[in-house]
Parts: C-alpha cells; sequence; structure tokens
C-alpha cells in the first residue's frame, strides 16, 4: 500500500489549504477521539491534516470583556491559569478530563467537533453563548454552539472547515461545574451541569450535559435563580435552591443507555444543579 | 525531514502544502535521541505499535488501546500521553522518549529501584508506565503531595497492587532524593 498524505501545517490557513487541497483529508488534534476511533476500526482516514503544530491555535487571550481560545488548547492548558481565574466553571470542567495523558493531549476544539453528549466543556460553552470561529476555502464564519452542534456527535463544521477558536463573554461572579459518573479518574459523565452567577447582570446561566442530545439551558431555571437570588447577599434559601433543582431536571430529555438509566440522570442532574448553585451563593439562613 | 512525495499523493496537495509533508509509509521519528527509519508503515498506525511492532521497543505495553489505562505512556515533547492515541506519522519532529530511554539514561533507576523494594511490581505489566508517569510528576513537583501524586497517577490502572505499594514507592523515592541519597 502506497503512503498517505500526511500535512503538518504551521498556520490555520495551510490547514486550510492543505484540506481543500487533499480529498478526504481528516483533521486530527489531540487524538483521544480520533485515534480511539482508527484503533477500533471505525475509522480509516485516506489522508490527514495534523493540527498540533500550529501555534496560532493554542492560545488563551483574555481581553476586558472576553476570552478567546484557540482550538487546539489543551485541558491541561485551560485548567490552569487565565481561565482558572476568568472561567473558574472551564478550568474546573477541563480538569475533570479523563487522566493527566488525556488532559495533555485532549483539546477544546476536539471536544467541540466531537460534539458528544457527555462534552466536558459543553455544558459552560452553552451556558456562557460561546462562539464559534471557522475558517474555510471562502473565508471565516462565526456560529453560537447551539448551532453548531446538531445532534448526538453531529456537527455543522464542513468537511473543508476547521474550527479556529471559541469566543466567551467574561461573567463576573461564580461559576461551577459538577458531573456525575462511576468514580472520580476517567469519566465519561453521565449528567453533568454548568452554573454561572453573573453579579453585575445579576443573572444565571444553566448549561447541561449528557441528559440530551445536545448541550442543553435551562432556561426556566435560570429565570427562578434570578429571582430566588438576594442579589444583595448573594445567597439563595432552602426552597429557591430546591426549586431550581426541579426546574433544571425539568429542562432534560435524558436517554437510557448502558451508562445509566433516564430517570437516574434526571434524578442526578437535580441534586447537582442544585448544589451547584449552592457552591456559587451562599445559603440563606 | 520529509520523505520524498510519492507519485500518488495528489499533485495540488504537494504543491499546496510544501512544508511540513510527511508520507505516512516512510518517515523518520526521534525516539529516544536517535532517528529511527520507519517504513512501510499504514498511515492509522498508532505510535505505540510503531514503537512495539516496528522498531523492537516492548517497554509501552498495549493493554486497552483507548487511552485508559496508562500503561503505553511516554513522553512526546515533554509531556506524558498515551502512545495509543498518538498517531504515529503525527509524532514527526516530535521529540520521543520511552521508559526504554529513561531507563538507559539512569534517570529513573531509582524509581525502579523503589519499585522493587516496595513491593509494586506484581505482575509488572502496568510497570513501565507508572514509572514514566512518576517520572513526569516528580521531576515537574518533587515535593508532591499524597493528593497531588494520586492525581498524577490517576491515568495509570493497575490490577494487582491495588496501588498502596505503587504510593509507598513514590515516597521512598522522594525520601531518598530528599535526602540526597539519590542512586
Ligand atoms: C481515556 C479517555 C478519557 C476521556 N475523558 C473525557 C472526559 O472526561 N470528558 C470529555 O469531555 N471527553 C473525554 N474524552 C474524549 C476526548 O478526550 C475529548 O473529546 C477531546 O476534547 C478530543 O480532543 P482531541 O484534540 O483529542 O481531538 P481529536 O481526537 O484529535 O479529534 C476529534 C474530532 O474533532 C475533529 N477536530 C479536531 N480539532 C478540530 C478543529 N480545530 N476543527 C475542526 N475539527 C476538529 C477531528 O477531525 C475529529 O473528528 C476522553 C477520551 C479518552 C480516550
Ligand atoms: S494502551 Fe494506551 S492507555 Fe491503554
Ligand atoms: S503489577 Fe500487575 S497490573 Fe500492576
Amino acid at each position: 500500500m502506497r503512503g498517505a498524505l500526511v500535512a503538518q501545517p504551521g498556520t490555520v490557513d495551510e490547514a486550510v489549504a492543505a484540506l481543500a487541497a487533499t480529498p478526504g483529508a481528516q483533521l486530527l488534534a489531540g487524538g483521544t477521539d480520533f485515534c480511539v476511533e482508527v484503533n477500533f476500526g471505525m475509522r480509516r482516514p485516506p489522508a490527514v491534516v495534523a493540527l498540533r503544530r500550529v501555534a496560532e491555535l493554542r492560545r488563551i487571550e483574555m481581553t476586558p470583556s472576553q476570552a478567546v481560545i484557540g482550538a487546539c488548547t489543551t485541558y491541561a492548558d485551560m485548567g490552569g491559569e487565565p481561565l482558572a481565574t476568568a472561567f473558574p466553571g472551564l478550568a474546573a470542567a477541563a480538569r475533570t478530563v479523563g487522566s493527566p495523558q488525556i488532559r495533555n493531549a485532549g483539546t477544546l476544539g476536539g471536544n467541540v467537533a466531537t460534539a458528544s453528549p457527555a462534552g466536558d466543556t459543553l455544558p459552560l460553552l452553552v451556558a456562557l453563548d460561546a462562539r464559534m470561529r471557522l475558517r474555510g476555502p471562502t473565508g471565516e464564519r462565526t456560529v453560537s454552539l447551539s448551532e453548531l452542534v446538531t445532534g448526538v456527535k453531529r456537527t455543522g463544521i464542513a468537511p473543508d472547515e476547521v474550527l479556529v477558536d471559541v469566543v466567551i463573554d467574561r461573567r463576573p461572579g461564580p461559576q461551577e461545574f459538577l458531573k456525575v459518573g462511576t468514580r472520580n479518574a476517567m469519566v465519561i459523565a453521565i449528567a453533568s451541569v454548568a452554573v454561572v452567577v453573573d453579579v453585575e447582570s445579576r443573572e444565571v446561566r444553566v448549561g447541561l450535559g449528557s441528559v440530551a442530545p445536545v448541550p442543553l439551558r435551562a432556561r426556566d431555571a435560570e429565570a427562578h435563580a434570578r429571582e430566588a437570588i438576594d442579589w444583595d447577599a448573594l445567597s439563595v434559601g432552602e426552597a429557591g435552591a430546591a426549586r431550581f433543582g426541579e426546574l433544571v431536571a425539568s429542562a432534560c430529555a435524558p436517554i437510557t443507555d448502558h451508562r445509566s438509566t433516564a430517570e437516574y440522570r434526571r434524578h442526578a442532574v437535580q441534586v447537582i444543579a442544585r448544589r451547584a448553585l449552592e457552591r456559587c451563593v451562599r445559603r440563606a439562613c | 525531514m520529509p520523505a520524498d512525495v510519492p507519485a500518488d499523493v495528489p499533485e495540488r496537495a504537494d504543491a499546496a502544502l510544501g512544508v511540513g509533508v510527511v508520507v505516512s509509509d516512510r518517515y523518520e521519528l526521534d525516539v529516544n535521541g536517535t532517528m529511527r527509519e520507519v517504513d512501510g508503515a499504514w498511515l492509522g498506525e498508532t505510535l505505540l505499535f510503531v514503537l512495539r511492532e516496528r522498531l523492537g521497543l516492548s517497554g509501552a505495553k498495549n493493554a486497552c488501546e483507548q487511552g485508559e489505562c496508562g500503561s503505553c505512556s511516554v513522553l512526546l515533547d515533554g509531556v506524558v500521553v498515551c502512545a495509543c492515541l498518538v498517531l504515529a506519522v503525527d509524532a514527526v519532529g516530535s521529540r520521543i522518549e520511552t521508559v526504554e530511554g529513561l531507563t538507559a539514561s539512569g534517570e529513573v533507576a531509582d524509581i525502579q529501584r523503589a519499585f522493587v523494594e516496595s513491593g509494586a511490581v506484581q505482575c509488572g505489566f502496568c510497570t513501565p508506565g507508572f514509572v514514566v508517569a512518576v517520572h513526569d510528576v516528580l521531576r515537574r513537583r518533587p515535593a508532591a503531595g499524597d493528593l497531588e501524586v494520586r492525581e498524577a497517577l490517576s491515568g495509570n490502572l493497575c490490577r494487582c497492587t491495588g496501588y498502596g505499594r505503587i504510593l509507598e514507592a513514590v515516597r521512598r523515592v522522594q525520601q531518598w532524593r530528599a535526602s540526597g541519597a539519590r542512586e
């Protein structure tokens, strides 16, 4: 068998050109999803465009109002500063992924492009209305995560497009990410929740993972929390927190699979949503 | 670095790519400081497969091929990763260090001795991966506490020891290194 082409571009434009010039070529980032599929015979790439050396894709740029996170930023990069302070929920999510080996290789862009319902960065990205910047042969476009992720492991990323970066707005205030799985390390979530409390605009944003085909917002729970929180004391009463959990549970559309039953997922997300809110704001006495 | 591009690679691709083109069936990898030629490989071969089956380096073990067990841990450009999740041809241009290289340089001799003395080697299948992971964490965080060590080793599975002896071995290395009794 003759060799297939593997491009190791140094820039995004080179990567786009390589994709366009090589029929059937597939993008490879950290390989933590890609290689599992190859190893188990589910993917047989005719050619590969490898992004690991595209320096402009591996960066975290903070402005006063936003963070721009390059698609090839690894979980290890995201778990620490500057995101740990500016986006504690995203950094926390990154630190729960897989193991050190997986966090050293796996990337934000790979998580978005894989679009697994259990993708751990997705609840926070959906909660923050993250924008995805994509570049293809005809130029750039920006779409929201909910526009991009269309179903279980399905996205609107065209075969000739590269996800360049993810843009999220800063929200002053506490954030929390919690997930439920069978043990602490190396867990694919059976339910996950991201809660963002914006103390400036006085709103609460909630993103859910593993409880529907795509990452979800829990809008009713958000509206309820906005009212239930005493914003001056930054606290919430017991009944308010409990109701928040119920509303989150009613927002989801879980399935039963080999990891969990739908009933357990609904129960678990209710518990962790309430806990996440209570970690963000104090319990009112 | 780029190997000759064979005739069946699309001409346009060749022109568009210029730099940084590797052809999947013939390339060179920098393994433990030596350039090793890989010939006749398939694009989908992982670094783990190439190390073991093509280059005769069987230190990294193959157990799960899905990143779950850490028995294939190697250092890629100085960072610990699962070799089963690295496409071998994508490692062209990167520095690969395997347990064989770390052993030959003597960098992990005290880790190996501590594993033996602590009874942390039973069937031994997980040991090379653990040695790489322990080397990695102690190099970055020589005085890492118990929780940090557990976290650093959370990507390595052992079915025999129950981990207690492995953690004991790590503490032993830390004591030796702290007291300067490095060997
Ligand atoms: C043992 C193990 C544990 C894991 N644990 C978790 C976990 O706890 N939580 C979690 O969320 N995930 C987990 N994963 C899944 C995986 O690590 C993540 O989804 C990771 O973010 C994938 O990123 P990657 O860089 O490795 O992508 P790759 O595997 O390189 O690519 C994945 C897909 O994305 C496409 N792609 C990559 N980059 C781009 C880009 N810039 N533009 C367009 N397409 C792109 C590729 O073509 C491919 O289809 C785990 C995986 C393993 C093996
Ligand atoms: S063989 Fe690579 S992690 Fe198990
Ligand atoms: S010693 Fe047997 S698996 Fe660890």
